[in-house]
């Protein structure tokens, strides 16, 4: 794979921290910081593998909108004071958790490191997609041709995803609005 | 150093477990939300990391995709949110109870 | 046509029967006469008895060996090789109990509509006693064992039901109950009876029976213990339903009952089912010398035994009924030694004779409004002339008095006890002493209830009645409860009950006529009994007469004397002062009531109240209301699932993924 190695490991070592930290901060607001700059890590990561829209689409999107809805939402139901949740669990639990963790990831390790994926080569790597005039055009060109259904569905779903949360979150008033 | 494919694989995996845990053992329900967000951006990060490996660009439509419904999705989970914080008056999900047997 | 002599009553039954459950069961419907009821009722009676007639006569014409009608009904059981088919056989033996229960059952019926003239619920009383004869006559004229075992269930069920008709009285109902108990232990016997018999004969239809009977050696192959055996079990049998002893406790107790009812059961047919039954398997009983011996000593026990406990009662009706109980002891004594025709001729005369007495009692109690107490009547010659004149004659009747129905039946059985082979002089003795008993105690009756001065208050006696009259049936002494509308004071009946009581009186006084005399009786049941060879017997001719006159001599003697005794007491029984402890003893009945009761009822009770809480409610009980308890736990147990707690739904999740992961995986590395 062509990422380069520094980047991968000081962006990834970076969202590894900041992950750590979103799970263990007691201020809500912290870990939605947290959060952020893991978003931001990852944006890193995407530009080094090439991705160039998919990494300012990862900044736009999820920092940008999501982490802000998120702040908006604590700052309304008055949860940003910090809150001792994790003193309260037991240490069975945590230790439990933890090790169940470690075990998880070494046993995906085993098994991601004795696959053998043979690449497919589908004509889209680093070089051609260059010549085709850049991620951003060709990934354009995609959407609209190959994956033209998904796109549409998703816009549709989108719509839904808005009405249902105004109709949620609406206050019921007795007036009609 | 050439970035084995496995390694991106097992960082985005430990990322996930991250998120789990976190998910499982977090009380503050704002909290475990963020948690899920975290745990789509580490399957976010294996789709690219595939789709350079075999040079196929659907994997980075696969993300495009992901991050519009992640983006639907918490705006819905949060107005649900804020609608049960109007019955419980709390973000703890101790207080969460109500299909409690 | 057969048929019609059961099925006529049958039919009666469930008219009655279905316009007292629809019509007078009904809220608000209005009190109905007894007239209506009793008339469909006695019809029905009536036309069974015509076509007994008719039977009879029928078989009277036919030739001596082939007197047989049958008529076959329908296939009732049928499995495997195991047939039995409803068929109606009459033959000599059964012809002449089928006119007696039709025709003493057409007079009581008669008697039934003046006697329960002001009862409640007289289609119901009608409709029962219908369905008794229709019982009876099946047990009569059934051609096998299991339907002779049918009638046998069904008059112990009429029984029942009769017995208890005022069941709202405690002490009336347990009467009920006690006669219809007592009665399902003999019965317990006659089924064992049956089975041997199945066993051994291969068959349960009585005319194969008595075949294979005939055939010499299917009879000699028979060992002896296995048909005493069948004789004793049958013979259990009819300790229950013909009041022997030990099982004769629920007689006296049945007199709650009204009594007509006392009058036809108790009286003239269903007690007389055991006579029957043995009398049918007469060839099979008279092989077995131990069963009839047996039989002739409880006989004459119980008839000794049930005389000694009349002479202390006061309950004009316990007197009738230890006395019924007595004279069947004297039918089973003529059937063990021998004489089965003078038992069976016993059992028509005592029909005539005790109906008459009973329906007279009734009168009496009826004319006394509701007293039944002997010790406070007297007098009644004067004031119930007809009721005093007919129930002398039954007097004689029962005691044995030259020319009248009861001497001819009782010397036959008397004279077979001493010179029979099969009999015995003490079982002779024992009878004459009972004859002389029974002398004693019914002229003690007699004396009491109709001679002599009144021992009562006759402007009290409507008053008393008409306090009564309020409230429910019977407190204090069971009284049969018919309300009056008129005055005060002793009277006759009306003749709807005078009627049948005079023509009672008149078979009593000629009904003996088929029996010593003519010896007609004896030929016409030959085929069933053979006739005795005289040379076999221990005593002459001369010795014949010289007991008949010794008997009436006895018989007199005893009347007389007690007559003497009891023919103007104040209100002292002159044998309760002289023998104050044996009398009290008698007047409770020897204790065995309450002997039974300490032994064999409490017993059973315990172990009825072991199986009860011990199994029933402990064991299976515990055991099916496990299966809900179990359901309730597996439940409470599986909800603990439900926490409601969305991270925990997400641990499971969790799991199960990495399950179903694993194992993909697992087929990967």
């Amino acid at each position: 794979m062509a990422i380069n190695p520094i980047a991968f490991f000081v962006f990834g070592g970076a969202a590894l921290a900041f992950s750590m930290m979103v799970v263990l901060k007691k201020n809500p607001v912290a870990s939605a910081f947290s959060l952020v700059m893991v978003f931001f890590c990852f944006a890193g990561i995407y530009a080094s593998m090439n991705a160039h829209l998919i990494a300012i689409l990862q900044i736009l999107v999820y920092a940008g909108a999501i982490m802000v809805l998120f702040i908006f939402v604590i700052m309304l139901l008055n949860a940003d004071e910090p809150t001792f949740d994790l003193r309260r669990t037991s240490n069975v639990v945590k230790a439990g958790a933890v090790a169940f963790g470690l075990a998880f990831v070494v046993m995906l390790a085993i098994v991601f490191k004795k696959s053998n994926i043979i690449p497919l080569n589908a004509g889209f790597s680093s070089e051609e997609v260059i010549k085709l005039g850049g991620n951003s055009k060709v990934l354009s060109q995609l959407m609209f041709s190959k994956y033209i259904l998904p796109f549409e569905l998703t816009s549709v779903l989108l719509l839904a995803a808005i009405v249902g949360a105004v109709a949620m979150a609406k206050r019921k008033t007795g007036k009609s609005s | 150093m050439i970035i084995e494919p496995w390694l991106v694989q097992t960082f985005c995996a430990a990322i996930f477990t991250i998120g789990l845990v976190g998910l499982l053992v977090r009380r503050n329900i704002l909290i475990v939300l963020m948690c899920v967000e975290l745990m789509l951006n580490a399957v976010n990060l294996s789709f690219a990391a595939f789709s350079e490996q075999h040079g196929d660009l659907g994997g980075q439509m696969a993300v495009f995709f992901i991050i519009t419904v992640a983006a639907a999705e918490s705006a819905v989970g949060l107005g649900l949110l804020i609608a049960l914080f109007r019955t419980i008056r709390a973000v703890d999900t101790d207080e969460i109870r109500l299909l409690k047997e | 046509m057969l048929m019609w002599i059961p099925l006529l009553p049958l039919i009666g039954f469930l008219v009655n029967g279905s316009w007292y459950a629809f019509v007078q069961c009904r809220p608000g419907a209005k009190k109905a006469g007894a007239t209506v009821p009793g008339l469909i009722a006695t019809a029905a009676i009536f036309g069974a008895f015509i076509v007994s007639l008719k039977t009879f006569l029928e078989l009277r014409a036919m030739p001596e060996g082939a007197r047989v009608v049958e008529q076959f009904l329908f296939h009732w059981i049928t499995v495997g090789s195991f047939n039995i088919d409803m068929t109606l056989r009459v033959d000599v033996l059964s012809t002449l109990f089928t006119l007696v229960i039709t025709g003493v059952g057409t007079l009581i019926h008669i008697y039934s509509i003046g006697y329960m003239g002001h009862d409640a619920t007289p289609g119901k009383f009608f409709s029962y006693l219908n369905l008794f004869c229709f019982a009876m006559l099946m047990l009569v004229m059934g051609s096998s064992l299991p339907i002779l075992f049918l009638g046998w269930e069904g008059v112990g069920v009429c029984s029942y039901l009769l017995i208890g008709y005022w069941y709202t009285d405690d002490e009336k109902a347990s009467a009920g109950k006690k006669a219809f108990i007592v009665n399902r232990i003999g019965d317990l016997g006659f089924l064992l009876g049956m089975f041997m018999i199945y066993t051994f004969f291969g068959s349960l239809d009585l005319a194969e029976i008595t075949t294979k009977l005939g055939d010499a050696s299917f009879a000699q192959a028979l060992p002896e213990a296995v048909v005493t055996g069948i004789v004793l079990l049958l013979f259990v049998g009819c300790t229950g339903k013909s009041a022997q002893i030990p099982l004769y406790v629920w007689l006296p107790d049945a007199m709650a009952g009204p009594t007509p009812v006392s009058a036809l059961i108790h009286a003239a047919t269903m007690v007389t089912s055991g006579i029957y039954l043995l009398a049918r398997l007469n060839p099979l009983v008279s092989m077995s010398h131990t069963g009839m011996m047996v039989i002739a000593i409880v006989g004459g026990l119980t008839a000794f035994f049930a005389a000694s406990i009349a002479f202390a009662q006061n309950d004009i009706k316990k007197v009738l009924a230890y006395s019924t109980v007595s004279q069947l002891g004297y039918m089973f004594l003529a059937v063990g030694v021998g004489a089965t025709t003078a038992g069976v001729l016993h059992v028509i005369t005592h029909a005539f004779f005790k109906a008459l007495m009973f329906l007279g009692a009734g009168s009496v109690i009826h004319g006394m409004h509701e007293e039944q107490d002997m010790m406070k009547m007297g007098g009644l010659r004067t004031k119930m002339p007809v009721t005093f004149f007919t129930f002398l004659l039954g007097w004689l009747a029962i005691m044995g008095i030259f020319p009248f129905s009861g001497f001819w039946s009782k010397d036959e059985i008397l004279w077979n006890a001493f010179a029979n082979p099969h009999g015995s002089k003490i079982l002779w003795a024992l009878g004459l002493a009972t004859a002389a008993m029974t002398a004693f105690y019914m002229t003690r009756l007699m004396a009491l209830t109709f001679w002599g001065k009144p021992r009562f208050d006759e402007k009290k006696l409507g008053a008393h009645h008409g306090h009564d009259h309020h409230d429910d049936h019977g407190h204090g002494h069971g009284h049969d409860d018919h309300g009056h509308g008129h005055a005060a004071g002793v009277h006759e009946s009306p003749p709807a009950m005078t009627i049948p009581l005079i023509i009672l009186g008149v078979l009593s006084v000629v009904g003996g006529v088929i029996g010593l005399p003519t010896h007609w009786i004896d030929h016409w049941l030959s085929p069933i009994v053979p006739l005795h060879d005289p040379e076999t017997f221990t005593a002459g001719h001369t010795a014949e007469y010289v007991l008949m006159v010794v008997s009436v001599l006895v018989a007199s003697g005893s009347a007389f004397y007690a007559y003497r005794v009891y023919k103007n007491i104040k209100g002292v029984d002159p044998l309760q002062a002289a023998f104050k402890s044996l009398h009290k003893t008698l007047e409770n009945k020897w204790y065995v009531d309450e002997l039974y009761e300490k032994s064999f009822v409490r017993t059973i009770f315990k172990f009825s109240l072991f199986l009860w809480k011990g199994f029933d409610v402990a064991v299976i009980d515990r055991l099916v209301l496990g299966f809900g308890t179990f359901s309730q736990w597996s439940g409470r147990a599986a909800r603990v699932v439900q926490t409601g707690s969305i991270q925990a739904y997400a641990l499971l999740l969790m799991f199960g993924l990495i399950i179903t992961l694993g194992y993909i995986v697992y087929g990967l590395v």
